[in-house]
């Protein structure tokens, strides 16, 4: 079923994906950094700080999507024993957690013009933090435990218990009372509460951030693939 | 207008930084990862050089064997 993804066949593709990604991310990000600090309307509340909204927000998704990915990879590790899934989801792991971090940090440095402080326990904010450490012990599993068949149980352990954050992360908004205000786009809903002005640059960077990921991703798993060729030659 | 963008109506030290410490983190994730790269070429391409002819054929043989090689030489 998964033949096509073996990847002896995939790696003609992922080995000369990246120069024509990076080439894109190039592109797609001065397109969206113009739009996001020149072009887009301040805001008639927040003024320039919503700025900030136009890496924070992109950076909060794409974490949480690359969580999602992990868990659905880990589950089909366990159901198809395909263990290329568990490469997959360890070369999408770093760049997850790095936007995991870019999410905290800028959305701490947002708080504080709006809110008035740097860091609050408000359920948001301490749902993406404990996302944070489930980021770090899914990658620190991978440098500790140097069995393969005990690394992938526990990566996928790891990945599974923490996607229980993920659905407390996006209804945090409407099941507390916090900091954040409710969604303002819903992929269900076609009601959206952003103007056009502010929603472009917004699709423009995630899509550039979403293309950083894509890069990573594949420079990863490339890595990962020669490991285990290096490994093949030692038992030649 | 460059003072416009640069003080963002009092804010710019709040917005300058949080787009400065994405791509910073973006520009220093992506060295480490190319950095893990090169050094796993580089070791497959020795390793590969210390076979005998018999085992340097039969790595040959695996074409992602023969994409990895010819990867390291355009790097």
């Amino acid at each position: 079923m998964f033949k096509s993804f073996e990847p002896n066949k995939i790696f003609a593709i992922t080995s000369k994906a990246p120069k024509y990604v990076l080439f894109l991310f190039i592109v797609v990000l001065t397109i969206g950094l113009t739009e996001a600090l020149v072009l887009s309307p301040e805001d008639y509340k927040q003024s320039d700080a919503v700025r900030i909204m136009y890496v924070h927000v992109p950076a909060a998704w794409i974490s949480l999507g690359i969580f999602s990915s992990l868990a659905l990879l880990s589950v089909g590790s366990f159901l198809f024993k395909n263990k290329n899934f568990a490469l997959i989801a360890k070369s999408l792991a770093p760049s997850g957690f790095v936007f995991n971090i870019i999410a905290l940090v800028t959305g701490s440095i947002w708080g504080k013009p709006t809110w008035g402080t740097w860091w609050a326990w408000d359920a948001r904010i301490t749902s993406m933090l404990i996302l944070a450490l489930f980021y770090g012990m899914y990658l620190l599993a991978w440098r500790i435990y140097e069995n393969k068949d005990q690394v992938i149980k526990v990566t996928s352990l790891i990945a599974i218990l923490g996607a229980i954050n993920v659905p407390i992360i996006k209804f945090s908004v409407d099941w507390w009372n916090t900091l954040h205000q409710p969604a303002s786009i819903n992929i269900l809903s076609t009601n959206i509460a952003i103007h056009a002005s502010m929603l472009i640059p917004l699709g423009i960077m995630t899509a550039a951030f979403a293309l950083f990921s894509l890069l990573i991703f594949l420079m990863k798993y490339n890595t990962e693939l020669i490991k285990v060729k290096n490994k093949g030659l030692d038992r030649l | 207008m460059i003072n416009e963008i640069i003080s963002m109506n009092g804010y710019g030290t709040y917005v300058w930084s949080a787009f400065s410490f994405t791509l910073i983190s973006f520009t220093t994730l992506y060295f480490v990862t190319k950095l893990q790269l090169s050094k796993e070429q580089r070791r497959f391409a020795s390793k590969f050089s210390s076979l005998n002819i018999e085992k340097a054929r039969t790595a040959r043989s695996q074409n992602i064997n023969r994409e990895i090689l010819s990867n390291i030489s355009n790097i």
